[in-house]
C-alpha cells in the first residue's frame, strides 16, 4: 500500500501573544484509499496540524512528504501548484466565490491548472456535479443555494483536479444530520470506489467511528 | 505559469458585480484625463495663437544697416595721440547709406544655405499719404509679395484683396486699414503717395492690410519692390532690409552672429528681439501641467481607495483562491488587472471626453481685431497630448492598484479561514 502523505517530526510554535508549543513531534502516514479522521478537544492543535499538512501554513519544523516527495521548503509558487493539483479542500464554512455560478466555482481550480481545454473542464465539472446529485444547480449563483448544497459544491470543487488527497476541516460542522449523513456517504463512496485518501478533522465521535482510522490528539501530541 | 484567461475572467466578474464602484473609479480617471486633454489643448492653442501673433510675421533674423556712431573715432587711429587721454564731444552717427551694399549677391548666398528656408529682400521707405491738403505720415515697404505670403503668412493679414493682385499690378499698393479708414478709401480707389523728396505718385489700392496692432495699421502699406525702387528713384539693387526665415529657429542666434561678422551688417535674431515670449509660453505650460497632474493624482487616490475597499470585501474570496491553488502573485495580478482595466476604460473615455470638450471649445466664437483669420477659440489637437494622457492614466492606475494588490498578495489564507 503506497503512502500518500507523511509527516515526520512536525513541531510548530505560536509566537504571539506568548511563545506556545502547539504541535509536538507529530509523526504519521496516510495511505492510498485510506479514510482517516483526526479527533481531539478544541485547542488541541488538530486544525493547526491540518493547515500545516495543507501546505498553506509553512511556519513549522520537521518534514512533510506528499507522494513520497519532500515538500517542506518548497517555494510558495510551487506549493500553490501542489495545492492546486494534489490537494482538495472542504472547509467548515462553505467557502464558495459568491459572485460566481456553481459551475464556475467548480471549474476554477481546473482552469488555474490549465491542463484540459475549456470544454473538457466544463464536461468534467458537470460530471462531478452529477455524481453529487446537484447538476440542477449548475447555473445558479453560489450565494443563492442552501448550506448542504454549498458543501456538496465545495466537495465537487475539491475533486475537480482528481487530487491525491482530500482534506476537510470539520466539513459537517454546521450541517444538519440529514446533510451531514449525505456528505459522509459521499466521502465514504469516494474512498471505497475511487481509492481517494481522505483526512478529515472532526469532533463528531459517531462520524469518526465510521472512518478507517482515527487519530486522536491531545495538547499538541498524537496519543494513539 | 500565469493563466491570464482565468485571472482576467475573475477580475471581470469582480468589476461587473460591483459595477457602481467600478464606474465611479473609472469616472474619476475619465474626468482627470478629460480635464487634462481639454486644458492642455486649449492652453497650448492659446499659446500658439499668442506666439503666432508675433512670431509668424517676424523674421528669424533681420538684417539691416544700423545708423550708429563709429565705434572707433578717427582720433583713436591717429598715432600721435595714442598715449593721451582723448575726449570727443557731440559725436554724430556715421554717414552711411541705408541700403545694404551688394544686397542681391548676399540674398543669393543666403538662399543657397541649407539652414535657410528663405531670405527675402525688403525696402523700407518713409512716405506721406496725400488726401487733398492733408498729408499723413507713413511707411511704405517694398516686398516680394508672393514670397512674403509664403514665408511670413502675409496673406492672413490681407483682409481684402490678395497678394496675387499686388504681384500683377505695377502700380498697386496694399494699404493699412487705419490709413484706408481715415481717408475713406477702399479697393479700386487711388491714393497719392509723396516721398520725402517731394515726388508724387498715384497708386491703385489692390488690398487692405490689418495686423491687429493699430499703430502699425495707421501707417503701414506694402507695394512691390520694383514700384518702391521707382518711387524712390533708386536702382534695382537698392535693398534696405533682408528678412531670413530658418528651418530651425534655434540656429537664429549663431547664424545672426555669423552674418554680422561676414557682411559687417546688423543682424538681430528673433529670440533677442522677443525674449519675453519664451518666458510667457513656458510659464503658461507649467501652470497647465501642474493643474492636470493634480487632477490625475486625485483620480489615482480614488482608485486606490476603491480597490482597498474591494480587497477588504473580498478577503474570503482571496483565501479560497489561495487555498485552491492560486498563488499570491495570481491574486495580485487579479487586483492589478482590475486597476488597469479601470485605468484603460476610464482613460479612453477621458480622451473622448477631452476630444469632445476641445471640439466644443473650438466652435465657440472668438473674434479679435488682432487676428483677422481667427473666428473661434484656438485649440491645439496635438496627438501627443492624447498619448501622454493615456500613458499617465495607465501609470497612475498602476500605482493606485499596486499597493492594495500587494496587500492582497500577502494575505494569509489560514488566518482568514480559521478566523470564521
Amino acid at each position: 500500500m503506497s503512502t500518500i502523505l507523511e509527516a515526520k517530526n512536525i513541531n510548530k510554535y505560536f509566537r504571539k501573544p506568548v511563545l506556545f508549543h502547539v504541535l509536538k513531534d507529530i509523526n504519521f502516514k496516510v495511505n492510498k484509499g485510506e479514510f482517516v479522521s483526526i479527533m481531539g478537544k478544541s485547542g488541541c492543535g488538530k486544525s493547526t496540524l491540518l493547515y500545516v499538512l495543507s501546505t498553506m501554513d509553512t511556519d513549522y519544523e520537521g518534514e512533510l512528504y506528499l507522494n513520497n516527495k519532500l515538500i517542506t521548503q518548497e517555494s510558495r509558487e510551487k506549493l500553490s501548484y501542489i495545492r492546486n493539483k494534489h490537494i482538495g479542500f472542504v472547509f467548515q464554512f462553505h467557502y464558495l466565490l459568491s459572485e460566481f455560478s456553481v459551475l464556475e466555482n467548480v471549474m476554477l481550480p481546473a482552469k488555474k491548472l490549465g491542463i484540459k481545454t475549456f470544454q473538457e473542464i466544463e464536461y468534467d465539472s458537470m460530471q462531478k456535479l452529477k455524481d453529487l446529485n446537484i447538476e440542477n444547480l449548475a447555473k445558479k449563483r453560489a450565494s443563492r443555494i442552501s448550506g448542504g448544497e454549498k458543501q456538496r459544491v465545495a466537495i465537487a470543487r475539491a475533486l475537480i483536479n482528481n487530487p491525491s488527497i482530500i482534506m476537510g476541516d470539520e466539513p459537517m460542522g454546521n450541517l444538519d444530520s440529514y446533510n451531514s449523513e449525505n456528505v459522509f456517504n459521499i466521502f465514504k463512496q469516494l474512498s471505497d470506489e475511487q481509492g481517494l485518501s481522505l483526512l478529515i478533522v472532526t469532533h463528531d465521535e459517531d462520524f469518526a467511528k465510521r472512518t478507517d482510522r482515527i487519530i486522536t490528539m491531545e495538547d499538541g501530541r498524537i496519543i494513539y | 505559469m500565469i493563466n491570464w484567461k482565468v485571472i482576467l475572467s475573475i477580475a471581470k466578474t469582480h468589476l461587473l458585480t460591483k459595477i457602481k464602484q467600478t464606474s465611479i473609479a473609472a469616472l474619476g480617471v475619465t474626468f482627470g484625463i478629460g480635464a487634462y486633454i481639454t486644458l492642455v489643448s486649449f492652453m497650448t492653442g492659446l499659446n500658439g495663437m499668442l506666439d503666432d501673433l508675433i512670431l509668424n510675421r517676424t523674421p528669424h533674423i533681420h538684417v539691416y544697416n544700423e545708423i550708429e556712431p563709429s565705434k572707433k573715432q578717427p582720433i583713436a587711429i591717429y598715432d600721435k595721440f595714442k598715449n593721451s587721454f582723448n575726449v570727443v564731444h557731440s559725436i554724430k552717427p556715421k554717414l552711411s547709406q541705408k541700403k545694404i551694399h551688394n544686397a542681391l549677391p548676399i540674398i543669393h548666398y543666403l538662399n543657397e544655405d541649407d539652414n535657410v528656408r528663405g531670405a527675402l529682400p525688403q525696402i523700407k521707405a518713409q512716405i506721406f499719404y496725400i488726401a487733398g491738403s492733408i498729408e499723413l505720415g507713413g511707411n511704405l515697404t517694398g516686398i516680394n509679395v508672393l514670397d512674403e505670403a509664403k514665408f511670413f503668412n502675409l496673406k492672413d493679414y490681407i483682409i481684402k484683396g490678395s497678394p496675387e493682385d499686388l504681384e500683377n499690378n505695377n502700380n498697386g499698393i496694399i494699404l493699412g486699414i487705419g490709413v484706408a479708414n481715415k481717408m475713406s478709401l477702399d479697393i479700386g480707389d487711388r491714393v497719392q503717395i509723396s516721398t520725402i523728396k517731394g515726388a508724387i505718385f498715384p497708386l491703385k489700392i489692390v488690398g487692405l492690410y490689418q495686423s491687429g496692432i493699430a499703430d502699425i495699421d495707421d501707417v503701414q502699406s506694402f507695394s512691390n519692390l520694383a514700384t518702391v525702387q521707382r518711387i524712390l528713384g533708386e536702382a534695382e539693387n537698392y535693398i534696405t532690409d533682408i528678412n531670413i526665415k530658418l528651418h530651425n529657429i534655434d540656429l537664429a542666434l549663431p547664424m545672426s552672429k555669423k552674418i554680422e561678422q561676414q557682411f559687417k551688417l546688423t543682424a538681430v535674431d528673433i529670440n533677442t528681439a522677443n525674449a519675453q515670449f519664451e518666458t510667457g509660453t513656458s510659464i503658461r505650460n507649467l501652470i497647465t501641467y501642474t493643474v492636470s497632474i493634480t487632477l490625475l493624482i486625485v483620480a489615482g487616490f480614488g482608485i486606490y481607495n476603491i480597490l482597498n475597499m474591494l480587497i477588504y470585501e473580498k478577503m474570503n474570496d482571496i483565501a479560497i483562491l489561495k487555498a485552491t491553488g492560486f498563488s499570491g502573485k495570481d491574486v495580485q495580478l487579479i487586483f492589478m488587472s482590475q486597476a488597469m482595466i479601470i485605468g484603460v476604460i476610464g482613460g479612453i473615455l477621458g480622451l473622448l471626453l477631452g476630444l469632445g470638450l476641445s471640439n466644443f471649445i473650438d466652435t465657440i466664437p472668438f473674434e479679435t481685431e488682432a487676428l483677422p483669420t481667427i473666428k473661434t477659440f484656438p485649440v491645439n489637437f496635438n496627438p501627443w497630448f492624447y498619448l501622454i494622457g493615456i500613458t499617465f492614466a495607465m501609470i497612475s492606475t498602476f500605482f493606485a492598484g499596486y499597493l492594495p494588490s500587494q496587500k492582497a498578495k500577502k494575505i494569509d489564507p489560514v488566518k482568514i479561514i480559521r478566523g470564521q
